[in-house]
């Protein structure tokens, strides 16, 4: 499960940030902001060499002592990352690309929603639910 | 001032006005323009109001307290009654009707039901100046009594009309109050009933007031409607809810309202309603209560007069009911109801059920019941509630069950889905208006409906569609069409397959034959060995007359087929159709009938004088040029190898018959020594290969019989065996045809076909036409299916051979891996 899951739009401003409350929400930010490095450089990397057949999942953008982060981009450059603990090693990769998925599928629900615009941040109550559905269950 | 004592009904009644002009919520109302509007609209002589209104101590306050302005109302009440106005009369009139307030006609279709002041003021009536839909907690505080039951009728009446009124004018996104939640409109409803009833003539004029009186909360009755009008049904809706702030535009019911808001089924019981109301009404309205309390169990239903509001509603945007409302347009409709974002954009999560980003009819009026529920200050839920749930409006139950069921399995609604029936028949509701309106996924549906239980029981669904059931549940369009898709091609593959059993069983058999007969294969080749092949084909020919035909052409070209054994068992013959069974049965047949071991090579170099047959067909052309005397094997296969470049670029992909070329070319290859072992094997690969194109391609080319036949034999070499003579027939036609699609296999192959080929003689268009002739064609497919399937063989064990080598390479790489983390 999940501790942090953000949503970072095109320009790299967050969308939809979302952390497990008990901890230092602030960290995760950070953390959220500088994997956008490693995302960018992923991205570019990428699309060196084909264009169109980027892999939109990521994978592991890089891992610290006590949590991963894996990333995940949009064909319209809209990132996903999400911050694992890293005692939660039973998480394989399958599992993180569902998480994903899921987000993803997610986002296009709210992009969907007329009443909101693009470039907003994600407001949708659905969402909100399936965030939280990902999210490590902590007191 | 004197004690006011109100009746129940008058006391909501009046509380509702008083809320309705306490603009600034300040409870005490200024001789603004809210209650002046509203004391205009009494329809009193000026003297009367001012006397009124001195009556009432305003004029000392010099503004409209609560209880001054509940003087007011009452007094007013008294002046329409044409009783004198005076103080003591307050309390002493008994039955006084609730002071009447018309607000002129100006819409002229709606009549807007006088909705509640909503302190938000909402403008929900662009005609009638804004509907204001009062908050059912306000509401709720101030009329206790009369639970928004009332509220909720009022307001749906005047939404409908307002509906009507609204349409010419501009769609008003939020509905008058239909305050789903305790007061669910059936029993506004059956009050608006009789207040319709009584407005129906002008016979009830006063009545009507004391009737809606007896709703809870003061209705405001317009009823200026002629005498006859429309009213039954129609609606002259006692909108109890006050006269809308500021409106000059105020909803006017007036008689001859709107047709558009006809509240059906109405009459009949509101004319019971409006007597055992109007008994009631002083009393209480008991009656009112009841049905209140029935309406408890569901506060979101949506009611009849509401449902057909939000139709009129959306054909403001969308005339064709069965379309939908795109994201955008909604929006601006939604918009207008003044709600914030935040929430609109939560109701159209709720609403949009497929979340295809467009609203259906069932969407639109759940969203819109969910906005006016809003708009009267009901929390919106989390999920969508079972009763907005988008389900078919006219669907019929027998329709509608197996829908549900067909739709349950079928398309999988996702998100909420109560385990009712409304979800899944909303999403299978869903599906058809997209489907019917995407694509003719509908239409091939209904086309082989019959072939799946699901799918028949759609169409009888469908079938009645009409403009009104088209409505159909919105349905999470994501998973089905997807879903019916997916069936659509299974649909598609298995008509197909039934009309085609060639194309795509014909890929598969022959893919299967050549997996799993590898060892058949080589069985099949080393059978192929001595007029095995041929014998074997004659048996994967599965017919006697092949058989005997190859016996006989066995006996012409003792060269090829000398060692005809005992004719094959004959395989089991799948059916006619399938060539691809045939090949099943040809390598059984091969297996029953190989002599063990014979390898490719030789068999390959089996039949060594076969008269060149150029394949049939496609290699007519060239092969017409090479018509040679079947007997002619060295002759044909040198001529064979000269003409095959030209016949191997002149094929198609047929694998099969490149096979077969190859095969052939094999079999001249026992005369013609270069056959390329390789080759051969490679093209008895292709053969499978290209069975699916050649299968395919069958049905296109006209074909010749004995190309066909040697086709059809070739096939049978290279896997499926050929059917019965007959089918043997066409499908050597076809294999003709496909021969040339197919596309040359590599240079080996090609070299082997193109020998083939060449020997075969082209097979004359006019076959038939001499039995030798025949017999010769015949003998040369024979040739071609031996050459083909021990091309076949050869390339099976390549095959073989290089999955061993990746499996070696796999396991390589498997042990460095280990050290790429280094």
């Amino acid at each position: 499960m999940a501790v942090c899951i953000s949503v970072i739009a095109k320009e790299n401003y967050p969308l939809y940030i979302r952390s497990v409350p008990t901890q230092n929400e602030l960290k995760f930010h950070y953390t959220v902001h500088t994997s956008l490095d490693v995302v960018e450089e992923k991205i570019s990397a990428v699309g060196k060499s084909l264009g169109d057949q980027r892999e939109l999942y990521l994978g592991l953008l890089y891992p610290t002592e006590d949590y991963k982060v894996y990333g995940y981009v949009t064909n319209s450059k809209v990132k996903f990352v999400i911050v694992v603990d890293s005692s939660n090693t039973s998480l394989r990769d399958n599992e993180i690309r569902s998480m994903f998925r899921k987000l993803h599928n997610s986002f296009t629900d709210v992009m969907c929603n007329p009443f909101h615009n693009p470039g907003d941040t994600i407001q949708s109550k659905v969402f909100d639910g399936i965030v939280s559905g990902m999210m490590v269950t902590a007191g | 001032m004197e004690s006011l004592t109100l009746t129940d009904v008058e006391q909501k009644y009046y509380s509702d006005l008083f809320v309705y002009c306490d603009t600034d919520n300040t409870k005490k109302v200024a001789s603004n323009g809210r209650v002046l509007d509203l004391f205009r609209a009494a329809q009193l002589p000026s003297e009367v109001v001012l006397q009124i209104t001195e009556l009432c101590g305003a004029t000392r306050l010099g503004h409209f307290g609560r209880s001054q302005f509940y003087i007011a109302l009452k007094l007013i009440a008294i002046a329409q009654s044409g009783l004198p106005l005076r103080v003591e009369s307050l309390n002493s009139v008994k039955d006084l009707p609730l002071p009447r307030f018309v607000v002129g006609k100006n819409e002229a279709e709606a009549r807007h039901a006088a909705l509640y002041p909503d302190t938000d003021s909402q403008g929900l009536y662009p005609a009638s100046a804004t509907a204001v839909i009062p908050r059912p907690p306000a509401r709720g505080l101030q009329i206790k009594k009369g639970p928004a039951t009332s509220i909720a009728l009022p307001v749906h009446e005047v939404i409908q009309p307002l509906a009507t009124n609204i349409e010419p004018q501009q769609p008003e996104p939020t509905s008058p109050v239909v305050s789903p939640d305790q007061s669910p409109p059936t029993s506004p409803h059956s009050w608006r009933k009789h207040h319709r009833q009584h407005s129906g003539g002008n016979v009830d004029r006063q009545q009507p007031a004391v009737v809606v009186a007896a709703a809870a909360g003061a209705v405001w009755t317009q009823f200026r409607e002629p005498p006859t009008g429309p009213v039954p049904g129609e609606g002259m809706w006692p909108s109890h809810s006050p006269p809308l702030p500021g409106q000059e535009s105020w909803v006017s019911f007036t008689a001859d309202t709107p047709p558009s808001s006809t509240i059906p089924g109405m009459h009949p019981s509101s004319a019971q309603d409006s007597t055992t109301l109007r008994t009631a009404a002083m009393a209480g309205s008991t009656n009112e209560m009841q049905r209140q309390s029935s309406c408890y169990d569901d506060p979101w239903k949506i009611t009849d007069e509401q449902r057909q509001y939000y139709i009129n509603q959306f054909k403001t945007i969308q005339p064709d009911l069965t379309g939908f409302i795109p994201g955008s347009a909604a929006k601006e409709f939604f918009t207008k109801s003044k709600l914030p974002i935040l929430e609109l954009s939560h109701i159209w999560e709720l609403s949009d059920f497929d979340k295809d980003g467009a609203l259906t009819l069932d969407e639109f009026c759940a969203a819109f019941h969910l906005v006016v529920a809003r708009k009267n200050g009901y929390d919106l839920p989390e999920k969508l509630p079972e009763s907005l749930m988008p389900k078919l409006i006219d669907l019929d139950d027998s329709a509608e069950v197996p829908e549900a069921a067909a739709d349950v399995g079928y398309s999988g609604s996702p998100v909420e889905d109560p385990p009712n029936k409304s979800p899944s028949m909303p999403s299978l509701n869903q599906a058809w208006p997209e489907m019917n309106q995407s694509n003719e996924q509908w239409e091939t549906f209904s086309e082989r409906s019959s072939s799946s239980q699901t799918l028949t029981q759609f169409d009888s669904n469908i079938a009645p569609a009409d403009p009104d059931t088209a409505i159909v549940h919105p349905v999470p369009i994501r998973m089905t069409p997807s879903k019916i898709h997916m069936q659509e091609m299974e649909l598609k593959r298995t008509g197909s397959d039934n009309n085609h059993p060639t194309s795509p069983l014909l890929t598969n058999p022959p893919e299967l034959s050549e997996e799993t007969n590898l060892p058949a294969s080589m069985k099949f080749a080393a059978s192929n060995s001595g007029g095995d092949g041929y014998s074997s084909s004659d048996s994967y020919t599965s017919d006697q007359e092949p058989i005997t035909r190859q016996r006989s052409h066995s006996g012409t070209s003792p060269e090829t087929l000398k060692v005809v054994a005992a004719p094959p068992p004959p395989p089991p013959r799948p059916h006619a159709s399938h060539s691809r069974s045939s090949s099943l049965d040809m390598n059984r047949t091969f297996a029953a009938v190989t002599a063990p071991g014979q390898q490719q090579p030789s068999t390959i170099a089996y039949p060594p004088a076969v008269p060149p047959r150029p394949l049939p067909t496609q290699s007519s052309a060239p092969h017409t040029g090479h018509r040679v005397d079947a007997e002619g094997v060295p002759a044909g296969g040198a001529g064979l190898t000269t003409t095959s470049p030209h016949q191997i670029p002149q094929q198609p992909n047929f694998a099969d018959f490149s096979q077969f070329t190859a095969f052939a070319a094999s079999e001249q290859p026992s005369s013609l020594p270069e056959v390329d072992t390789h080759s051969e094997a490679g093209q008895v690969e292709k053969a499978p290969e290209g069975a699916g194109p050649l299968r395919t391609v069958k049905s296109d080319g006209q074909a010749d019989e004995r190309t066909a036949a040697t086709v059809n034999s070739a096939k049978g070499a290279s896997g499926p065996l050929a059917p019965p003579p007959k089918p043997v027939r066409r499908r050597l036609k076809s294999e003709d045809e496909l021969r040339p699609e197919d596309e040359p296999l590599g240079p080996q192959k090609s070299n082997i076909i193109a020998a083939v080929l060449a020997t075969q003689p082209s097979i004359p268009r006019s076959v038939g036409k001499d039995k030798k002739a025949i017999q010769a064609s015949i003998r040369r497919n024979k040739e071609t299916n031996t050459v083909l399937a021990r091309l076949n063989s050869e390339l099976q064990q390549q095959l073989k051979d290089l999955l061993e080598e990746r499996i070696s390479l796999e396991v390589q790489l498997e042990q460095l891996r280990p050290f790429s983390h280094l």
